[in-house]
């Protein structure tokens, strides 16, 4: 079984995040870069149908030369090869232009599946895995918590609000991925297998090899214009005035029944 | 400019689910904005029954897409109705929940529409008929403003728990047209579906959350939280620790990988409030944190802080909801 994985380079999550003179984007000179963690989950996965069924793993990505490294992290878990997709163009876009430039680049491989995470920690966007799949006219089955294979068909478990859904698909098909760190329990990368990574094949390409336009994924249709932090919480104020446990709880409750009106 | 403003309306097992009317209603506001009427289309097994108590929420047309192979929610068969619907109705945007479901949908559709989307909204602005939509990116720690391009249709997903419901109009009813369909083949399907029926509150629509972290000391101490959180009628989240450690379903995490909750009290328990989970947690609209680590970054959040020994202190504070309760009933 062929497994193409779509992967993100995003800030690791304990990142400060503050925005840039431009108003319109964060400051990125000493953030520390990470595999996104759905991503991730999404390897794992990869990996474990390789284990079960044979074949290969590649890695998709996209973005500056920095993101080589989070595929050689994922190579270093066990991953084949790598694509990077470095364009300027991409810088420009949005979701669904991303989501053209790797469509492109799955079709290239042609393989069996394809795996990512259903969201990417940095902008949240979830849009990623569905739309390459309806740009691959594949079904798509998102936020798998599992994922099972017979090498034709795949099944997830996807939670939903208040239960839980099992859906099938034959393949091909793209799966994306919820769950945590819990459910999915990435593998780290061996010391044989970083030093493996450094020798396995990553191509570099720019969208003119994907055959694809890139005046057209340079032209987002929608983009952000400008960004704000959250209102600043006023100072909250501690619970405590030497009373008591008892006389604690009886403070809180008085103060979120009579001042907050939240119970 | 379109014709309407559209809503796409989730109705999930016979009936719409709240965030549809929270839905209509931020759609109805952009439609005064733009000077256009709101529409909606409705998708699902015996949905053209129901379709005209959108009305409720000013909706002034319903499509429905109403047939037995519809029943569960799939997103290769309803976005291509949902798309063929939207075509014939010319809108100036489109509308409709960030759910599970809602996000998934709102993605495929805005692919197959080529339409710019802007995911999980909190607030929809249009000045001189020019949408914006902020959402927050980076978990909360920040919001970003979204504008579309000229001529580019907006797709909206709206996070749900966040846009005021209008008040219902109660004999208003929705004009209702049933849309003729072939149902799509797929090759994807639901094999089943569970739902829990034990009256759990969704974490991502719980307008109470109690949360325990690792000061919990282990998975049967969380007794205590959902002691408190029946009390209180909430719903009990975990801390990034308490999943890892497998004291707590994958289900309950809160935090930047977890779910981003909203709830009008997070009560946040033996949490320490790592940077993470903050951003997961920090848009809650009144919070409140118990640790016995007076210096534990969570207090720099919370609006009330209690440094006590959580053992102590949840049962006593149990005891006085529950006497506040009873008084109140």
């Amino acid at each position: 079984m062929n497994v193409a994985v779509l992967l993100k380079q995003t800030p690791d999550t304990e990142s400060v995040i503050r925005i840039a003179s431009d108003g319109k984007s964060i400051v990125t000179d000493d953030l520390k870069w990470i595999v996104n963690p759905y991503d991730e989950f999404a390897v794992e996965a990869a990996l474990r149908l390789k284990e079960k069924h044979g074949g290969s793993v590649t890695i998709i990505s996209w973005g500056p030369q920095r993101v080589v490294e989070s595929i050689r992290t994922a190579l270093a878990m066990g991953a084949d090869t790598g694509v990077l997709i470095d364009d300027p163009a991409l810088e420009r876009s949005d979701s669904l232009g991303v989501a053209t430039a790797l469509a492109a680049a799955v079709k290239e491989l042609n393989p069996d599946i394809v795996l990512c995470g259903s969201r990417a920690v940095d902008y949240d966007m979830a849009q990623r895995g569905p739309m390459v799949a309806e740009f691959l006219g594949w079904p798509h089955l998102a936020l798998a918590v599992s994922v099972d294979s017979d090498g034709k068909s795949v099944t997830i478990d996807r939670p939903i609000e208040g239960g839980k859904v099992v859906l099938e698909s034959s393949l091909p098909a793209v799966v994306t991925f919820g769950g945590s760190h819990a459910v999915w329990n990435p593998r780290y990368a061996s010391l044989p297998g970083i030093m493996k990574a450094k020798k396995k094949p990553l191509a570099v390409k720019k969208l003119a090899d994907l055959g694809v336009d890139a005046a057209v994924v340079g032209a987002a249709k929608v983009r952000v214009t400008s960004m704000e932090m959250p209102l600043q919480r006023a100072a909250g104020k501690l619970v405590d005035g030497g009373l008591d446990t008892a006389g604690k709880a009886v403070e809180l409750v008085r103060a979120l029944h009579q001042e907050a009106k939240v119970i | 400019m379109g014709k309407c403003v559209c809503i796409i309306a989730e109705f999930r097992h016979g009936a719409f689910r709240r965030v549809t009317y929270e839905v209509a209603s931020e759609g109805k506001r952009l439609a005064d904005a733009l000077g256009v009427g709101l529409c909606a289309v409705a998708v699902g097994s015996g949905v053209a029954d129901k379709a005209a108590e959108l009305g409720r929420y000013a909706v002034d047309k319903v499509f429905a897409v109403d047939d037995p192979a519809l029943e569960n929610y799939l997103a290769e068969s309803y976005v291509p109705l949902v798309a063929d619907v939207l075509a014939g109705c010319d809108p100036a945007a489109v509308v409709m929940s960030a759910s599970v479901d809602g996000k998934d949908f709102a993605a495929r559709l805005s692919a197959r529409l080529k339409a710019g989307l802007a995911q999980d909204c909190t607030q929809v602005v249009c000045e001189n008929g020019k949408i914006k939509a902020k959402r927050p990116v980076f978990a909360g720690k920040c919001y970003g403003w979204c504008e579309w391009a000229e001529g580019a249709l907006p797709v909206i997903s709206c996070r749900p728990n966040v846009m005021d419901c209008l008040a219902p109009m109660e004999d208003k009813k929705a004009e209702v047209e049933k849309v003729q369909v072939s149902i799509p083949q797929t090759r994807s399907c639901v094999k089943s579906l569970d739902l829990d029926t034990s009256g759990k509150v969704e974490l991502t629509e719980a307008e109470i959350i109690v949360s325990g972290g690792r000061g919990m000391k282990g998975p049967e101490n969380y007794a205590m939280l959902e002691e408190l959180a029946k009390v209180l009628g909430a719903a009990v989240g975990a801390s990034r620790a308490a999943v890892d450690s497998g004291w707590r379903p994958h289900a309950d995490q809160v935090g930047q990988t977890g779910k981003v909750v909203n709830p009008n009290l997070y009560i946040a328990v033996g949490i320490s409030g790592a940077i993470q989970h903050l951003a997961g947690m920090g848009s809650s609209k009144f919070i409140v944190a118990v640790n016995k680590d007076s210096e534990a970054p969570i207090f720099s959040k919370a609006d009330y802080g209690v440094v006590e020994d959580l053992f102590n202190f949840v049962p006593a504070f149990t005891e006085e909801i529950r006497k506040l309760k009873s008084s109140c009933s």
